[in-house]
């Protein structure tokens, strides 16, 4: 599953660079450029693989770091 | 003066934020420097949100979006998205954890460990401030601009020279003394609640903002037509044939009276007599102020009045656009005629127009609550030195030539939102996190976060572009970037929203000043004295107060320049940015690639540094804001040589300790 949310990192990647729309200026529902809608599409899709890679590609066992004390913090106790 | 008092209102606020969180204070410099670790998702998704959209974000899109158009959004800020939460996902969670195990605060650290090199401090140590500091620099000059222009006429006799209002100076003093004292205070803990307000104020307010200026302009739909009908092509990032022709007809014109005034100033071999100016006025329909000249000029020209040698319209044409006039003059514009393109080829003289306005304009100058004629309110009121400036360029300088946006410059700016992975100041609020699932938040809604900020600043800077306020346009031809969005704020909400909406904008600048003033104390603590003086040497008690006067030390200097900078806050941002990004790949390589050695980031260092002096230079440090590098973002050039560099020169050199590799990489 890793491979396939950085496959996807890679495929917002490619479309981000949309040269489709390069000399379109509609405005889509009446105010909205079109290549800005898009872009903004782009940042919503990156938000739902981000959101996938939270799910399905977390790193769970760095998690358990915080099952020991921060280092310095103990140090910073000693010294004091 | 209610705008002041707003933002007086604000800033006491935020002083009483910083004072309170350090009531929570251990007293520890770890407390004060990474807040015990402690931070939540919420907190750390708002503070490193908040550190990462700075003056930048708010001032710098709405400025760009008005000279660029909207292809603004997909160069800077949809990259952003997926990039920066790349570099939270890849980088940030695997740092906190180390830094968490091994009690790292600073890159620095990380490095020194990482490639058993204590050295690699020396030579990092530097180059960090020094990207630092412009990057403060971004924001101090931001907030002196801002609240500039939203005070002007404020006051009934003091600072004319300022239209009346706070001097730039005087806001950038105060706004960094306010960070300094809340940063002083409250330490990590301070500045990550400072963040979340601050971010929580600024958005709420930009949206508030850009519902309130769309109103002003007839809806969504009439704002977006006008662009649609005046400037089609800051809708999408080619050329529009209309914008072409229109311009090609403009800058027709602005040629005649460029020749015009060559004839008439410099060769004095040119006069209307009064029957003949009549009549050039007479044929005229005025549209803007200062027309007499361009009716004159189209006359004359009109009528063969006068003669000219291809070097003495060269001559004229650097003369009317305040060029500096090459010496001696080239042969080659002895023969032909320059195009605009040529012309741009020579920088424009400091401070021509701030001469000449002042002078040409002198009588309409004045308070901009006071009438132009005691006699006959009729006139309208005085003009502020901002507008004299103003009506002076759109008269005089040649207009702005329409330019596609290039598909290589495009694709190319992809690599400047890697900085993130190299921030100083984001790899310390990283350390801040309470576990590695604290990131989640985070890593899902910065990229939502972004669009929320900057779809409506690149709007509102587009639809300046063609908004009509009273009857005229909103904005002259060559208006400074930087001033749009308060500009703005100022001409078309009350006094009292006004007020907030700069309060907002400040929060934006505010919210990454400080988390920049702490990381740059930490670091020269951290880093240099408790690293070189002995770790048992000062108390927590001196380490605090070393970090307090470092910082100190640098914002003045940081002040110092804001004070010369004339440069346009986008691209002196992305210049700061590209630096940071050049070092991305060893950062990158330090957490995934175990052959990496101390030798290899020796080079890569040394070789981003080069290239970045080596471009920023060819650039005219950053007054060439058009500037590429073999038709591309000078930053793509500097990530790969940078990343070559070290690849090739760790190949060569002796892999790292076994110790070393066990330590940070376990699980092989």
């Amino acid at each position: 599953m890793r491979y396939t949310i950085y496959g996807l990192v890679v495929l917002l990647i490619i479309i981000h660079q949309d040269n489709w729309l390069w000399d379109d200026k509609r405005l889509i529902w009446g105010f909205m450029p079109i290549t800005l809608l898009y872009q903004a599409g782009i940042s919503v899709g990156a938000a739902i693989v981000w959101f996938l890679a939270t799910k399905f590609a977390w790193p769970h066992h760095l998690e358990e770091v915080t099952q020991e004390p921060p280092a310095q913090a103990q140090e910073t106790g000693d010294k004091e | 003066m209610i705008q002041l008092v707003i933002i007086g209102i604000y800033l006491s606020l935020l002083l009483f934020l910083g004072v309170f969180s350090s009531r929570l204070f251990k007293g520890t410099s770890k407390d004060y420097m990474l807040a015990s670790h402690s931070i939540g998702p919420f907190l750390l998704l708002m503070s490193i949100f908040g550190t990462t959209m700075t003056a930048f974000a708010l001032v710098g899109s709405s400025g760009e979006a008005y000279k660029e158009g909207v292809g603004v959004y997909g160069m800077l800020a949809s990259s952003s998205g997926i990039i920066h939460s790349l570099c939270f996902f890849l980088l940030g969670i695997k740092l906190w954890s180390w830094g968490y195990k091994y009690g790292y605060t600073t890159q620095i650290q990380f490095f020194r460990d990482r490639l058993e090199s204590d050295r690699i401090g020396i030579i990092l140590f530097p180059i960090l401030v020094g990207l630092v500091i412009p990057y403060l620099l971004i924001g101090v000059m931001s907030s002196g601009v801002v609240i500039s222009s939203i005070t002007e006429g404020a006051f009934e006799s003091s600072f004319a020279a300022y239209d009346y209002g706070v001097p730039p100076w005087l806001g950038s003093l105060v706004i960094s003394l306010v960070v300094l004292i809340y940063v002083f205070f409250g330490g990590m803990r301070g500045t990550a609640w400072a963040n979340t307000f601050q971010t929580i104020v600024f958005m709420v307010l930009g949206v508030v903002t850009f519902v309130v200026i769309s109103n002003k302009l007839g809806g969504l739909d009439a704002a977006s037509h006008a662009v649609l009908e005046k400037n089609p092509s800051k809708l999408m990032r080619a050329v529009d044939p209309a914008d072409r022709e229109r311009y090609a007809e403009r800058y027709q014109t602005w040629t005649l009276i460029a020749k015009y005034n060559y004839a008439r100033r410099i060769l004095k071999t040119l006069k209307l007599s009064d029957e003949q100016t009549a009549e050039a006025y007479k044929e005229f329909k005025p549209r803007f102020p200062n027309w007499q000249t361009t009716a004159e000029a189209v006359y004359a020209a009109k009528n063969e009045l006068y003669k000219l040698t291809n070097e003495q319209v060269n001559k004229a044409l650097l003369t009317q656009d305040d060029r500096v006039m090459p010496d001696p003059f080239p042969e080659k514009w002895k023969q032909g005629l320059m195009a605009h393109h040529d012309l741009r080829e020579y920088p424009r003289r400091d401070n021509a127009e701030d001469e000449k306005a002042q002078l040409i304009f002198a009588e309409n100058i004045g308070h901009p609550e006071h009438d132009l004629d005691p006699n006959d309110p009729s006139k309208g009121k005085k003009w502020s030195i901002k507008k004299a400036l103003g009506v002076y360029r759109a008269s005089s300088w040649a207009p702005d030539a329409p330019h596609p946006m290039s598909k290589l410059v495009f694709f190319t700016y992809f690599f400047v939102p890697l900085s993130v992975g190299m921030f100083p100041h984001l790899f310390q609020h990283w350390l801040t996190a309470r576990s590695a699932a604290t990131f989640k938040l985070p890593v899902v809604a910065h990229p939502l976060f972004i669009m929320i900020v900057w779809v409506p600043c690149v709007l509102v800077g587009v639809w300046a572009t063609s908004a009509m306020f009273n009857g005229a346009p909103l904005f002259p031809p060559h208006f400074p970037a930087n001033a749009v969005l308060a500009a703005m704020v100022k001409k078309m909400t009350s006094p009292v929203l006004a007020g907030f909406l700069t309060a907002g904008i400040l929060a934006a600048i505010m919210s990454s000043l400080d988390s920049q003033f702490l990381c740059i104390g930490t670091m020269f603590t951290e880093d240099i004295v408790v690293h070189y003086g002995g770790k048992d040497r000062f108390t927590d008690k001196q380490v605090v107060f070393m970090a307090r006067m470092f910082i100190i030390v640098i914002v003045a200097i940081t002040y110092g320049f804001s004070l010369l900078e004339p440069r346009r806050v986008f691209t002196l941002g992305v210049w700061c940015f590209s630096g940071f990004s050049s070092l991305f790949p060893i950062i990158f390589a330090a957490v995934y690639w175990k052959r990496l050695t101390k030798a290899g980031v020796y080079a890569g260092v040394i070789v981003a540094a080069g290239s970045w002096l080596y471009l920023f230079r060819e650039a005219q440090f950053a007054l060439n804001p058009d500037y590429t590098f073999l038709g591309m973002m000078p930053v793509a050039t500097m990530v790969v040589a940078s990343a070559t560099a070290m690849t090739l020169v760790s190949l060569v050199t002796p892999p790292p300790s076994k110790e070393t590799l066990v330590r940070f990489f376990p699980e092989d």
